[in-house]
């Protein structure tokens, strides 16, 4: 049928899209945050329960991924490190960079 | 200079008082009493060194702004150690490490040690306790402070006060102290008479330099009221690798350069990150603090020295 096998085209095309943009995307949900000119961008995200947060530093300054209410705390990342969390847990998670702490973000997870 | 203690007896017994003697030290006319000039061995404390300051030395950095942080700081030690008269102490006002790595710590305990003074007192900097407790640090340096990271110490009628102001940050706010370290600062300076010189040295800038880049502290106006009274305060910083100063009343304001790198002025470019200079520019921004004793008007003369 052409409804069928253009769905199948469609789909087909999706999940190649999927797999090329998302190398770093273990799961549906999963986001990334980067680090760059004293700001995390973006400064507010929403993933759903049980997704994977990456955060990238692009500055040649050190900083920290570290959540207010100590959920998460990454070590001091250098330029190009990574940092990642998975969320369990619903809520809002307010974080911060402890080296510079007027950096202020947060991750919303439904 | 009258080394006579006969006649400065005489003098003393007449009332006069003994005199002044003028002494050039680094440009600077600093007057000192003839009765302590006249003592023997006079012109070795004047124009001694009390203590230097040195900052921002970021052992683990290696980017373009400086590759071998390791050199510079050799270099400055070099400096400290080549003085024609060695200072008594020396203060590091912090982020002696750039990651708070332990090899980093270890590092930069042994390259410090190369420093001829009898004492080194040691602040942490923001990249010194990026594990939280700050626990390699304090693992080092802690023993002076019990590791609380503030104490003081005297030396000379001068009273040191070392402070910690990169533990009790608020998201999107400025470093401060702390009630309970304020609560401390107080009693600490309760009693003191108004004539004794105080130095409070502290990692970030304990007054309001540029605070969207974080170079302030948000209880300063506490902590000038506790030293508002004394007739000779000096307040020395680090954290921005650049010096900046500032005189309000009889308070002194000062920042040190880094032995690592610089940065930018205030609010130029994005934010307060390495500055990359030409190769031959670096030495000449970066450097130590002296500090001198001025008998005379109780008050601490500070020379900045680069590298070149």
């Amino acid at each position: 049928m052409r409804l069928s096998a253009t769905h199948c085209a469609v789909a087909a095309f999706a999940a190649v899209s999927l797999v090329a943009v998302g190398v770093a995307f273990a799961a549906p949900g999963d986001a990334s945050v980067t680090i760059k000119n004293f700001d995390f961008h973006p400064m507010a995200i929403s993933v759903p329960v049980g997704a994977t947060v990456t955060w990238k530093n692009l500055d040649g300054e050190p900083h920290t991924v570290t959540s207010t209410d100590g959920a998460f705390r990454s070590d001091a990342l250098d330029e190009d490190d990574t940092f990642s969390f998975r969320f369990t847990k619903p809520g809002v998670y307010k974080y911060l960079c402890t080296i510079h702490p007027r950096m202020v973000a947060s991750v919303t997870v439904k | 200079m009258d080394h006579d203690p006969t006649r400065r007896g005489a003098l003393q017994c007449l009332g006069l008082g003994a005199g002044t003697l003028f002494a050039l030290n680094g440009g600077v006319l600093s007057g000192f009493d003839l009765a302590d000039a006249a003592e023997p061995g006079a012109a070795g404390k004047i124009g001694t060194p009390l203590f230097v300051q040195i900052s921002d030395s970021h052992i683990g950095f290696n980017k373009e702004a400086n590759p071998d942080v390791v050199s510079t700081l050799n270099r400055t030690i070099d400096l400290v150690n080549g003085l024609p008269r060695q200072p008594a102490f020396a203060l590091h006002t912090g982020d002696v490490t750039h990651l708070s790595k332990a090899a980093q710590f270890d590092q930069a305990s042994q390259l410090l040690s190369r420093m001829r003074v009898t004492e080194l007192h040691v602040v942490p900097g923001e990249h010194d306790v990026t594990d939280g407790q700050g626990t390699e640090f304090f693992a080092r340096f802690g023993a002076a402070s019990k590791g609380l990271g503030y104490y003081s110490f005297d030396h000379g009628g001068v009273h040191m006060v070392a402070l910690v102001n990169v533990m009790q940050f608020k998201p999107g706010g400025l470093a401060s102290l702390g009630d309970e370290q304020l609560a401390w600062l107080k009693d600490d300076l309760s009693g003191r008479p108004a004539s004794q010189p105080i130095v409070l040295f502290a990692h970030m800038p304990m007054w309001s330099i540029y605070e969207p880049w974080g170079w302030g502290s948000s209880d300063s106006d506490q902590v000038m009221a506790l030293i508002r009274r004394f007739g000779s305060v000096t307040v020395l910083n680090g954290h921005i690798h650049q010096i900046v100063s500032k005189v309000e009343g009889n308070v002194t304001f000062h920042t040190a350069r880094s032995t690592a790198y610089p940065q930018p002025a205030a609010g130029v470019g994005p934010g307060p990150g390495p500055l990359t200079v030409p190769g031959d520019q670096l030495p000449s921004m970066l450097g130590v603090t002296t500090v001198i004793r001025a008998p005379l008007h109780r008050s601490l003369r500070l020379t900045d020295t680069s590298l070149a």
